[in-house]
């Protein structure tokens, strides 16, 4: 009975609206303006979470070095000061030693070996896929390179201890190359980026509009003189953004050196990238995975680390935007 | 006379031309065999990670048991029951099982720690025990009492590995890949011989149906992976269930709603772009200091929730992105005619917009949940549990993931462990697959009906 009622009702005013809609009474678009208003802010809302999430890396990161700078020791000094944080190179907090050097070396190190790799290799590919390969050949060719790019981090790592690791050391011998090493970790990486500076560059690459290749042969260049003296520098910007992109990638990639890096800053000079070191993310991986106390130095100093990882890889994204942006060729 | 020195120097540029000529081809066929190369190694490169993997999921293991099954029941123990196992295990085990229970059932020393003044029921509350069982102490356990406790608490797989480990002291001494199995097996057996002499060869696959159904163990050979791939699928509901429509309303707004003229729709954009950037280990620590720590009432810690929490602000720029291009590549044509029939803007967008963007909302949202699917870093910082085998069965349960436990097995010394994380891999990337197989085919059917 009630039900009944109900939809007697809800028919009642359905047609009602309808009336008046059709009288031009502004009633109901009166409503639907607002309900349209209403999900205005909504979505809004759902933007602003990005923001907010920006907002908490930055407050997050920074509270807790501030935490790491203000701890004072025994004697009332500061355990840390941002000088030593930077410019030290031992870091033990069991020792209350925060000097970011080794670790810091460490991850350039690893992520020196990767763009060794992945830069020539990556552009290499991408000038063949763009410049050579016939339309069917880069069809079953660029799934490789996409799946080669879906592949988890954690099974590079893998890949990096149960097989470039032996290889170094059948190459190299046992005694030259201690089973957690930096150019293990280094190479597979470069692996893994590979894939990025490829597809970035070919975007670059093919980009390049096609009467500059034709007026470049019609001066009697070759295939490759065109692509060496006319493409490439056209398709430059490009290429640099996709080189520090993958920069960016190495420095903040935690699982492989995780696996095959090891344990345990270790400042080298010379740096030897046969022997086990730890990269920053390294370090914060392996300290943060066991049981951490919240208000320790230790847990402060994870902190620090990844704000100064959070800044310089921003800090290389934005360059590659900005090249990108600022030197790009605008042709037409 | 004159022609004819002029005809010869020419004769001369043109043999030089042509020298010069064949060099630069020369020069440019090299380099295009170095470009050529450069894709060869990657190929060469993802070929040897896959061999490397799926060749140590089948191989030799060498298996030595301490007594022979037969000593134990006539018939194999793979057709026992689990009482008849629980009686193997109160029987044949000292102190009556007692130690099994407090190791296995217990959490070994926690017991102690924690007050062993405890009853059985007070420590297990999710089994239901024999009320003579669950009133008693852990010291006051009689065998048949333990003997209880054991069909209680533990399924019969769990108890036939326990049969196996603690009565027969099954042991896997030695485990090798694929093609050393194949081709080098006088060698194993010459190895097995002088170091093992009671072990005995025999075939196996680490990823067979009971990885998949056994909970985690402290021997790689009787692991399981259910708890970490159940912990994965809770994961990824609960980031889709926020990140999905964070990552659609984001994209929106930014493409129905935005201007693009006003500072706060620059910045959010802006913001995106390099969000995407961000590694995702810094997304770690802010679920830790967050998620786990300053909303520790909500979501208890490191749970799945702060896991799910943690991951869909990780994957919201993925969504976000991919959702804004397939909002583009919806012809205004189709607002306008929305609009000309009188709707509102939001009826325009719900009833017209939406359903046209849809499959292509959707490929991004999968790529989005497969990087989730892999994705570790964040998930060791905020402290996913190293091993546990209760599985999680709500959003403030304990967890573990595939690639958790990846991670764990492949840090480990030892064959076995290297052989278990490949079959987590092989695991692992199927998933994967799977994930992307739907993409693409949902990449098409959009592709064919917005050429219809």
């Amino acid at each position: 009975m009630q039900s009944e009622l109900q939809i007697g009702r809800k028919s009642e005013v359905i047609a009602k609206a309808l009336v008046n809609d059709a009288d031009g009474s502004p009633r109901i678009e009166k409503r639907a303006r607002l309900f349209d208003d209403f999900i205005r802010y909504v979505l809004l809302f759902c933007g602003i979470v990005s923001i907010f999430t920006t907002l908490g890396i930055v407050v997050v990161l920074g509270r807790e070095s501030l935490l790491l700078f203000s701890t004072l020791d025994a004697q009332g000094q500061p355990v840390v000061t941002l000088g030593e944080f930077f410019f030290s190179t031992s870091w033990q907090p069991a020792g209350l030693k925060f000097g970011i050097l080794p670790l810091l070396e460490s991850t350039l190190m690893t992520s020196f070996v990767a763009m060794l790799v992945a830069l020539p290799l990556g552009l290499g590919a991408a000038i063949y896929l763009s410049e050579y390969a016939s339309p069917r050949v880069r069809g079953s060719l660029k799934p490789i390179l996409e799946i080669l790019a879906g592949i988890p981090t954690v099974v590079y790592g893998y890949f990096a201890v149960t097989f470039m690791t032996p290889l170094l050391q059948g190459v190299f011998g046992r005694d030259t190359v201690q089973f957690y090493n930096t150019a293990s970790a280094g190479l597979v990486m470069g692996i893994m980026i590979l894939p990025t500076i490829a597809s970035m560059s070919e975007d670059a690459l093919s980009a390049v509009p096609r009467n500059l290749r034709e007026a470049s042969y019609g001066l009697s260049a070759t295939k490759f003189e065109t692509i060496s003296k006319v493409i490439l520098p056209a398709a430059l910007s490009g290429i640099v953004a996709a080189a520090i992109v993958g920069i960016s990638r190495a420095v903040g990639e935690t699982m492989i050196v995780a696996l095959a890096a090891g344990a345990g800053p270790n400042w080298t000079m010379p740096p030897n990238f046969f022997v086990a070191a730890e990269t920053i993310t390294g370090h914060i991986a392996r300290i943060s995975g066991g049981d951490l106390s919240y208000n320790s130095v230790d847990y402060d100093s994870l902190f620090a680390l990844g704000f100064a990882l959070f800044i310089f890889t921003l800090g290389l994204n934005l360059l590659s935007r900005y090249i990108t942006n600022r030197f790009r060729e605008a042709y037409q | 006379m004159a022609q004819r020195a002029l005809s010869e120097t020419r004769t001369a540029e043109d043999q030089a031309f042509a020298r010069s000529l064949a060099a630069r081809h020369f020069r440019g066929a090299v380099w295009e065999r170095f470009f050529q190369a450069a894709i060869v190694i990657g190929i060469v490169a993802l070929l040897a990670l896959m061999f490397n993997t799926v060749n140590r999921i089948v191989g030799l293991v060498a298996v030595q048991e301490a007594i022979h099954p037969s000593e134990i029941s006539d018939v194999p123990l793979e057709q026992l029951s689990a009482e008849q196992l629980a009686a193997i295990l109160t029987e044949r085990l000292p102190s009556g099982g007692r130690v099994l229970v407090r190791d296995g059932l217990l959490g070994g020393a926690d017991y102690y720690n924690a007050n062993n003044t405890l009853t059985m029921g007070q420590f297990l509350p999710d089994v239901t025990l024999p009320e003579s069982v669950a009133s008693k102490k852990l010291s006051e356990l009689q065998p048949e009492d333990t003997q209880a406790l054991f069909v209680a608490a533990m399924d019969k797989n769990t108890l036939l590995d326990e049969v196996y480990d603690q009565v027969v002291g099954r042991d896997v001494v030695g485990s090798w890949p694929l093609t050393a199995s194949l081709f080098n097996r006088a060698d194993i057996e010459a190895e097995i011989a002088a170091d093992h002499p009671n072990a005995t060869l025999q075939w196996n696959s680490w990823l067979d149906l009971q990885f998949l159904v056994d909970s985690m163990s402290n021997t790689p050979a009787d692991t399981g992976i259910r708890t970490a791939f159940l912990g994965t699928i809770w994961v990824l509901l609960l980031t889709l269930l926020v990140s999905f429509p964070l990552g659609v309303g984001t994209a929106l707004y930014l493409e129905e709603y935005s201007s693009g003229n006003n500072w706060l729709e620059r910045f959010i954009e802006t913001n995106i772009r390099n969000l995407a950037g961000v590694p995702s280990i810094i997304y770690g620590l802010l679920g830790l200091a967050i998620f786990v720590r300053t909303l520790e009432s909500i979501t208890q810690g490191r749970t799945v929730i702060s896991a799910a929490l943690t991951m869909a602000l990780l994957i919201l720029p993925v969504i976000i992105i991919n959702a804004q291009e397939a909002l583009r590549a919806v012809p205004p044509s189709i607002r306008e005619a929305s609009f000309g029939l009188g709707a509102t803007k939001w009826q325009t967008i719900w009833n017209q917009v939406l359903p046209a963007a849809m499959p292509g909302i959707l490929t991004g949202t999968i790529l989005g949940m497969s990087r989730a699917i892999g994705e570790t870093a964040p998930l060791i910082i905020i402290g996913a549990a190293t091993f546990i085998v209760k599985d999680p069965n709500s959003p403030v349960s304990k967890f573990t993931v595939i690639p958790i436990q990846i991670y764990n097995w492949a840090k480990q010394p030892g064959g076995q462990y290297q052989d278990i994380a490949a079959a987590g891999i092989v695991l692992l990337l199927i998933v994967l697959l799977l994930f992307n197989a739907t993409a693409i085919i949902l990449r098409q059917r959009f592709r064919r009906s917005l050429s219809a």
